[in-house]
């Protein structure tokens, strides 16, 4: 079972970023997904420090994949999105039906990010036959869905299956919009945002009234407050022939997180033992993993 | 400009056409549609006297079409459900099938070439090449886009689009990406996608405390209200939380897009339909709401103004009684 580690969803500065990513090439990751996909306004890194980035990760014997923005309104986003779809040195992560349109349109072949809906084995098979060979399935859905998914498909088509990942740690994304929350909570407009979410390398952290972790703002992005973990279930998730887990990173903590996933793959810690929410050490209703089980996100079982 | 209403119950079908509806959407009585919610939407039975209906038109006008919304994303183990839908709907002969999974859509296309496919707005598509990639391989004719375009944007949208496009004009506010939103699966087991529902109404709670009147989604305290504030439905982008110090609507207050005085301007982009929300509304609502939009749309490219009680009107039918024009407008963004 490989082990991916999915694109930086905050905004950090660049050489912050570039330090984590020095340290995670040390790290016992198969993939890493680079680029940014939450906001076009975050130019820290440039279209060309992008790619240095990725060729430095794969001197290190990592796989490097260009993941698209997500939410494409802008002309000048779209411009870019086809940069992205038209460069041939490393593999695209679409997470967009247009960059899925640009992808197959010239015959190459592309993996789909969490919020590229695909809910079933039909789903999957239209795609592949495209030129998909990675995908990544919706946060919301559970094991079983998963599990549906893959025999419907296989009773579709004796071909095998596109590879599969899981969506396994890290703040879920949960939704995107034209607005930014981060703006907002500084009364700021969009347009005047001054990259506010620089200053908020983890998010911002929104409870209800009576002080239950939601949700945790993060530009256009909302992101759960938990941490979504499904490191006690790697045994299931073999069984279920996933190819590869997502480890989404955190602020602080995910170089712990991926040797805790790497040793329960390997078998090496009781997989019983959930991985520590490592942005709160102390707090164990920081972690979820309700989706998995077909229950609110939110829950943990 | 077509005006697309919508109906979740026969009365309010008759209110929609009767107001001058040049088409009506409807669901079916199960979750293969984005309102399903009990009590609403159509049998196989009041399905075909909606056909009946719309056919017929109304005392005024000629017939209205009917189009039917099959647009959330089927699982694995509940495909024929869908594929049901999509045959009954082909059956009946609608005007159109509105879909956003790619299945569906692909059911649709293969199966029944010859009916007018609409991406719903739960396929989330917002630029040039994702319509372009519903049009290549499912050959639809007209798009609904989700409510996260500015008018700048949409408008350069509008000239390079591979096919026409249906945008929102009142009625309640996604403010999040449709069919990318997963805020209700994650407090409540039903998102629109997998259960066709957002904030499913069995979880809500309403109660009365010390402290206020109080909105509960699934355990979750969503807002709670002062003695003179109107309590809304807990829907999650429009709760009060609490975020540092502050407690305030940290996503969106409750409020109701609305459109009407962009119409000119989405007109004179060729927007092809206006689409009213509000499946879930009763035949009074729909009957109003649907008036003053046809009124809008048939006075264009006449001297004459929008009129004051208009707004007043839909201000008054709107959640917590304001309403926006939401993404369209840059600064709310």
């Amino acid at each position: 079972m490989q082990l991916s580690l999915g694109p930086v969803p905050y905004f950090w500065p660049k050489q912050e970023l570039l330090d984590f990513y020095e340290s995670m090439v040390t790290q016992p990751l198969d993939r890493i997904y680079l680029g940014e996909t939450v906001c076009s306004k975050r130019r820290e890194m440039r279209w060309q420090d992008w790619l240095d980035l990725a060729r430095f990760v794969e001197s290190h014997g990592i796989k490097a994949v260009l993941s698209s923005l997500t939410l494409i309104e802008a002309e000048s986003e779209l411009k870019q999105l086809i940069k992205l779809c038209r460069q041939d040195e490393f593999l695209v992560e679409a997470n967009d039906m247009g960059a899925v349109n640009l992808l197959s349109q010239q015959g190459k072949p592309f993996t789909t990010g969490p919020a590229i809906n695909i809910y079933n084995g039909r789903s999957l098979r239209l795609l592949q036959n495209l030129g998909l060979a990675r995908w990544t399935m919706p946060v919301e859905l559970s094991r079983e869905s998963l599990s549906s998914s893959l025999m419907q498909a296989k009773e579709l088509d004796d071909a095998p299956l596109p590879e599969t990942e899981v969506f396994a740690y890290g703040q879920l994304p949960l939704a995107y919009s034209a607005r930014c929350f981060t703006a907002r909570q500084r009364n700021l407009a969009k347009d005047d945002c001054g990259f506010c979410c620089i200053e908020t390398p983890q998010g911002i952290n929104v409870k209800s009234q009576d002080g239950e972790e939601l949700f945790t703002l993060n530009g256009i992005q909302t992101m759960s407050a938990k941490v979504y973990d499904l490191s006690t279930q790697i045994e299931d998730l073999k069984h279920l022939n996933v190819d590869s887990l997502r480890i989404s990173p955190l602020y602080q903590g995910t170089a712990e997180a991926i040797t805790h996933f790497k040793q329960a793959i390997d078998g090496t810690v009781a997989t019983q033992e959930p991985t520590i929410p490592l942005m709160d050490v102390s707090n164990s209703n920081r972690i979820c993993n309700g989706y998995w089980f077909g229950e609110p996100g939110m829950a943990v079982k | 400009m077509e005006l697309v209403c919508p109906a979740g119950s026969i009365p309010a079908l008759k209110a929609a056409i009767e107001a001058g509806a040049d088409a009506v959407y409807i669901g079916f009585k199960d979750d293969t549609n984005a309102r399903s919610f009990a009590g609403l939407n159509f049998t196989d039975a009041k399905a075909l006297k909606a056909l009946q209906l719309a056919r017929s038109g109304s005392s005024s006008h000629k017939a209205t079409k009917l189009f039917v919304a099959i647009n959330t994303y089927p699982q694995a183990h509940s495909w024929p459900r869908w594929q049901r839908a999509v045959d009954q709907a082909a059956e009946l002969g609608v005007d159109a099938i509105i879909a956003g999974d790619i299945a569906v859509l692909d059911y649709v296309a293969q199966t029944y070439p010859e009916i007018n496919l609409h991406l719903s707005v739960q396929a989330s598509a917002t630029n040039r090449e994702s319509l372009e990639f519903y049009k290549n391989n499912f050959g639809i004719r007209r798009a609904v886009l989700p409510r996260v375009l500015s008018m700048a944007q949409l408008q350069h949208l509008s000239k390079t689009s591979p096919v026409e496009l249906e945008v929102f004009g009142f009625g309640s506010l996604c403010i999040m990406a449709e069919g990318r939103c997963y805020l209700s699966s994650y407090v409540t087991d039903q998102s629109p996608n997998t259960g066709g529902v957002c904030s499913p109404p069995k979880d809500v709670q309403w109660s009365d405390t010390p402290k206020g009147q109080e909105t509960h989604l699934n355990g979750v305290l969503i807002d709670r209200f002062l003695p003179h504030e109107k309590a809304g439905y807990p829907t999650l982008c429009k709760g009060r939380f609490q975020v540092g110090s502050d407690i305030y609507h940290a996503l969106e207050e409750p409020t109701s897009l609305n459109t009407l005085d962009l119409l000119p301007q989405l007109k004179a982009m060729g927007i092809a339909a206006i689409k009213l929300e509000g499946r879930q509304r009763s035949p009074a609502y729909i009957s109003q709401v649907a008036s003053i939009w046809r009124q809008a749309i048939d006075q264009l490219g006449t001297s004459a103004a929008p009129k004051p009680q208009w707004h007043a009107t839909l201000a008054e039918l709107s959640e917590g009684h304001q309403t926006t024009l939401g993404a369209y407008h840059r600064p709310w963004q």
